[in-house]
Parts: C-alpha cells; structure tokens; sequence
C-alpha cells in the first residue's frame, strides 16, 4: 500500500514545490528622501512578481537586523536628494545590498533589480531609441517558461524508483537469511539464478505499476508533456527498474542482517543518489573527481536519458550511450550477485 | 532502572557490528564529498558560439564572453541547427548567435541584435547563464556607445542611474559556505531519524521487546531509555561537523556555539521522538524503513535545503512551517553565517520544542506493553 502511495504523494509535492524560480522576494527600502524619482522606481519593484517591497527604513544602522530578522533580503539605499541630483547632475547612485547566504538567489534577484531600475532609467531618456543600441533576444529552450517541474519530475523519477526498488529487494534475500528460510531454498534444487529473477520478478511488476501513476500524474497533473517517443521512455525506464532492483539484489547478498541492508539502501543511496545524480545540481559543475564518481550513480544516466527523452524530445538513438550503461550496469549488478551468492549453509 | 536501561541500549548500539562504524564514517564521508557536489555555482557554462558577421566586433565581444570567466567555449558552429545538435548532446548549454551584419548596422544607427538560446530542462542553470551573457553584453555596448557616440550627446540627454551591489554575509558568493551548515543538518537528522526508527521494531521482531513489556519497566523511562543514546550520538555527530567544517572548509560559526548546541539538542530530541513513533506503529523492520524514508524525503526536499522556501507556493510553505528540518536549517544558516543569537531565532526554537514534546509525548502514548 504505502509502496504505491509514497511516488505519488512525492512527485505531486515535488513537483509543485520545487522550484528555484525567484519570486516574492521581500525588499527593504531606504530612502533619504522622498521624491517622486524614488517613489517611482520602488513602485516598479514591488509592482513586478519578482519582489514585494515589506519594509522602509531611515537608517543604515537598520540593515543589519533586518537581514538577521530574515525580515528582507534585499535593500535598496537610494543617495539622498535622489531625483534632484537626477536632474541636476545627471547621475545618481542606488545601492543594493543582498542577503548573500543563498548565493544564487542572491544573484538572481540582484540582477532582476539593477533591471528594473534600468527600465526607469529607459523611461527617462524618453522614446528616443539609443542607434546604437544591441538587443539580445533571447530564447529558452524546451522550457520557455523555465518550470522547475521540467527539471525536477525526471530526477524525482530517477530516484524514487531506483530507492524505493532497491530497498524492496534489499532486504528480500536477507529476511531468509535472517528466518533460516534460505536454507529451504539451498536444498531444494533450485538454481541461484532462479532463485534471483524470481525475488525480482514481484517487485519488478509493482515498480511497473509506480512507474506508469508517476508518468500518469507527471503529465495530467504536473502538465509535463512528454516531448519524444513514449515507447523509448518505456524502455529505459524497464531497464532502469531492472537495474535497480539487482542493486538491491547486490546489497542483500552482501549483507548479513535486515538492518545492514537496509540503512545501506535507504540511506547510503539516498544522497548520493540526489547529490551526484544531477537531479538538483548540475554534474559539470562538480570537481573532475566528483564527476567522475557520479557516473557509477546509475541514475545520472537514467535522468539524463529522460530529460533527453521526456523533455527535449530526442529519440532512442540519442540516448543510446545511456541504454549501453545502464545494460552493462544491470549485467555487472547481476554477475556478482550471482557471483556472491552463498550455496552453501553456514 | 534507566541506568540499566541505557546500558543495555549502549550495549546494543556498540556491540553491533556495523552501527559505531556507521556513525563515524557517515559524517566523515558527506561533509568530506558532499560540498564539493552540492554546488550551483555556475560557471564555466558551456558555449556555442555562431559567428555570422566575422568583424571587429564580433571578434571582440566574443573574445569578451570567453574572457569572462563564466563560459567556455566549446563549440563554434556554422549555423543555428548544428548549434542545436551540440545542445542536445549536452556539449553546450547556450548558444550565442551574432546576425551578419552586426557591425554595419551598429556603425550604420540601426541598432544592433544578437540571439541567445539557453537549455532552459533546468531552469536556474538556463537562466542564470542568460543572465550573464545578457550583463557582458550590455557591458561591451556601453563600450560601444562610449566609442561612437558624440561626446555631447553623451551628457545633458541621459540621466544614468549608477547601480552598485554590495553581499553581506557570504561577500564572495560562495556556494560551500551555505551548504555546510546545511549538510550537517542532513545528517543530524537520517542518523538520529532513521536509527531510532528501526530500535523498537527490531526488538519486536527479534522478539526481545516481549522481556521488556513484561518487566516493570514504566513506558515513559523506556522511551527515554531510547532517546538518550541517540541524543548523545547526536551530540558526538555535530561536534564532528563543526570541526570538519573548520578544518577542511575554514568555516567558523559567526555566532555562538552554544546557540546551535541548544537547537541541536532540542532538534535531536524532535526527529528520534518521530523515528520511535514510527518504530511503535511499524510491525516490520521494512515498514518501519519505508516511512521514516518518506518522512525523510519530504522534509529534506521542503526543507529549503536545494530550493529555496520563498520559491514556493502558499501550500507548500505551509507544509514547510510544521517541517522541524526546514526550522533547524535556518538556524544553522543563520547562525553560521549572520551570527544570529537565539532570541533573533525565538520563531524557530518555539516550533522545535513544540515539536519535541509533540512527537515525544506521542511516543510515549503510542508505546503499547500490550500485543
């Protein structure tokens, strides 16, 4: 039951919540003056999705507690005598001070600000077109409205199968291990490898099953469309939930205790499976070392194959560098496996 | 009777085999690897460049782009399809395409245009890489206008607006900075969430717990019995943190150590307090695991540990308010990097101790003697 009830619960939250889009950032203002110059550029801001101007503030003694108080985390000092310097001199200063604990929001917010204040800036030269002017125009690719469901429904994918696959069969050979209902099986004449693909195959048709509601509820519900061949996701995602489950398969034979196997499965994978999988950070920008140890994370390839695949739109054949991997992954998961699997009693 | 008590849980938790080792290592392992992978700093975005024009100009603001620290130049192809293909097989993630042309129409008045084109599947990455190469050229334009433009025109038409940015608390933007505290809480919470989740089942089904349930045992005093381990452990978990944090990243609180051993012990008490709740409900070691895992799950993703709170929707933060995870990380970031004291974070230390004696109490009550 909480088998097929946990990927739904999970892609659902994930999928709506997770987002690194910046918006509603909370804004501090502090301005010297009052003039109608300022007034204009913090009616920009807080009009604009981005921000939401909550505080103003007299003193630049305020800053500190306020970015301590988590009450903004962004401030905007304006030079006094704005809009008069402005049109006398020609030139005047604003500073944005940023809460730069997240040093990526930080950045972003920055730069939508320094935009905003440009527009303003735009709107005072008037209509008068700069000739000389570059303009770039620019293109998202594959996801024009940059949704975080884009990114984050293939990695979830990736990792709630390959988790929740590996720890079903983690403990499956273990648990007759630790009942002393293995011994049954050694003497009966039965092959390991039988005994292996039959411990597989339950699990395999339930992942089946949690496999197609996460596709069913990232599509209807998510409203991710799947851009490439549905029949080529299929495949990979077969071959993905086989490779995970005879990880889970490798751990159980490894393992002498339910317990062992299952803090290996559960929490051993569990980060470096959202770490270095590329789900949430980017794989290029890691250290080289980092890199290359990510790609014994099978679901690096797995994610990639269905951002290829799901979002981009590209066929098989795009993928076929990851299909190679993973079949490799799932022959050498299985080999020892086989290869660790004890006929004899203890 | 806890003195006995805990020395059979000490007992039980050292004599294992696998678990001391565990708690070591576990710690080592992610703040030693972890940081290094846990990073969106972008930079070094891969480019592919469409030099249509091959002037002065282009040369020079592409010149300018690679020079910038932030992309590398990976591929140059001759038109927008092989560009795109080089996207597609993730050897580039931007393309930047300059129009022949260029130069003439910029020297000729008629303004200038270049394309970009980012792979926006991650949309952050897609972005923030915009939004660079958007900066460098508005830089190289101000250049540009400097050079052509006549002096008079300058002055006197354009009022400018000088913008100058300025980031307290991490002035380098340092990605590590705000991952390490994170990460210690990480771990903090799956050793001391999902050990105390598997103590009472395991008993069960070893069948050991039926000796405790007929013993005088009170219930409350055999919780506690299961908590103080784990809160020692805790302890023991988080000294490690800091001095890893210091050795290997330079990281010294810039608030007070005392601060976040408090909410450390009160954030301890809150996630074994949840891991026994669902040891007493579970019947079976995987069940036990299956739960605490989504439990786990949820509150590292809602936690603002990847994403930040603020990007949510309403319902989320919602969610993310009853997150014990999300109100601990705060306080971690916070006190590591804005020094923050505890009657600055009262929010946060109210909600842990409401949810210590929550979970705790629920413990307590949902420990049956009875089969």
């Amino acid at each position: 039951m909480i088998l097929l009830l946990m990927p739904v619960i999970q892609i659902i939250l994930f999928g709506f919540a997770l987002s690194t889009e910046v918006k509603n950032t909370e804004v501090a203002v502090l301005a010297p003056t009052n003039d109608d110059a300022t007034s204009r550029i913090i009616d920009k801001i807080n009009a604009s999705a981005y921000f939401d101007v909550v505080a103003k503030i007299h003193t630049t003694a305020e800053i500190q507690p306020i970015f301590r108080d988590a009450k903004a985390k962004l401030v905007i000092v304006f030079e006094d005598h704005f809009a008069e310097r402005l049109r006398k001199t020609g030139k005047a200063h604003i500073q944005l001070i940023a809460d730069a604990t997240d040093p990526n929001a930080a950045t972003s917010f920055t730069f939508y600000a320094s935009n905003i204040i440009a527009s303003y800036q735009q709107e005072l030269a008037g209509s008068v077109v700069n000739p000389y002017q570059i303009i770039p125009e620019v293109k998202m690719l594959y996801n024009p409205q940059m949704i975080g469901a884009f990114n984050f429904v293939p990695g979830v994918l990736g990792m709630i199968m390959l988790l929740i696959c590996a720890m079903m069969t983690s403990i499956a050979i273990v648990r007759e291990k630790e009942m002393g209902t293995m011994e049954i099986l050694l003497v009966s004449p039965m092959k390991p490898i039988y005994i292996i693909l039959s411990k597989i195959t339950p699990y395999f048709v339930l992942s089946c099953v949690n496999f197609a509601t996460i596709m069913l509820l990232s599509v209807f519900v998510l409203k991710v469309p799947v851009a490439g061949s549905f029949i080529s996701l299929v495949i990979v995602s077969l071959l993905y939930i086989f490779l995970s489950l005879s990880l889970g398969l490798l751990v159980s034979t490894m393992t002498d205790s339910q317990q062992a196997a299952m803090l290996i499965s559960g929490m051993g994978l569990m980060l470096p499976v959202m770490l270095l999988s590329g789900m949430i950070f980017p794989v290029e920008n890691m250290p080289v070392a980092l890199q290359w140890l990510s790609d014994i994370v099978p679901a690096k390839w797995y994610i990639s194959a269905v951002k290829s695949i799901m979002i981009k739109g590209l066929g098989i054949t795009s993928v076929l560098k990851e299909v190679a991997i993973l079949s490799f992954m799932s022959i050498v998961m299985i080999g020892i496996s086989l290869k660790k699997f004890k006929i004899r009693l203890e | 009777m806890i003195k006995y008590l805990l020395k059979k849980e000490f007992k039980q938790i050292l004599r294992n085999h696998f678990l001391p080792k565990m708690i070591f290592i576990f710690p080592f392992m992610v703040l030693m690897v972890f940081p290094w992978a846990a990073s969106y700093e972008i930079k070094n975005l891969n480019l592919s460049v469409i030099d249509n024009d091959h002037s002065t100009y282009s040369q020079q603001l592409i010149q300018k782009i690679i020079s910038s620290n932030y992309f590398k130049l990976t591929d140059v192809s001759p038109n927008y399809n092989k560009a795109l293909k080089s996207i597609e097989s993730n050897q580039s993630d931007i393309i930047f395409e300059i129009p022949s042309d260029f130069e003439k129409n910029i020297v000729n008045r008629q303004g200038g245009k270049v394309m970009i084109s980012a792979n926006a599947v991650n949309g952050m990455k897609g972005g923030i890489g915009m939004t660079y190469l958007n900066s460098i050229v508005m830089d190289f334009n101000a250049g540009i206008i400097q050079e052509l433009m006549p002096a008079a025109q300058i002055s006197g038409t354009t009022p400018t607006i000088e913008i100058s940015t300025q980031y307290r608390f991490n002035p380098h933007l340092n990605y590590r900075v705000f991952m390490v505290p994170a990460l210690m809480v990480m771990i903090l919470t799956l050793l001391c969430g999902f050990l105390p989740a598997i103590s009472i089942v395991f008993e069960k089904e070893r069948g050991t717990m039926e000796q405790i349930n007929v013993s005088p045992v009170p219930k409350s005093t055999f919780i506690l019995a299961k908590l103080i381990p784990f809160w020692i452990i805790g302890c023991i978990v988080i000294s490690i943190g800091f001095l890893i944090a210091w050795a290997v990243y330079g990281l010294i609180p810039a608030g007070h150590f005392s601060t976040i051993y408090l909410f450390a012990a009160i954030y301890i008490l809150t996630v074994s307090g949840l891991g026994i709740v669902i040891s007493n409900y579970a019947s079976t070691l995987q069940q036990a695991m299956f739960i605490v895992f989504f439990f786990m799950m949820l509150f590292i993703m809602l936690s603002g540990l990847y994403t930040p709170i603020d990007s949510m929707p309403e319902w989320a933060k919602w969610i993310a308010a009853f997150n014990p995870l999300k109100h601990f990380m705060v306080v971690m970031r916070s006190v590591y990097l804005k020094g923050s004291n505890p009657l600055q974070l009262m929010n946060d230390l109210l909600a842990l101790i409401g949810f210590a004696v929550f979970f705790n109490t629920w413990a307590v009550i949902s420990y049956k003697k009875k089969n």
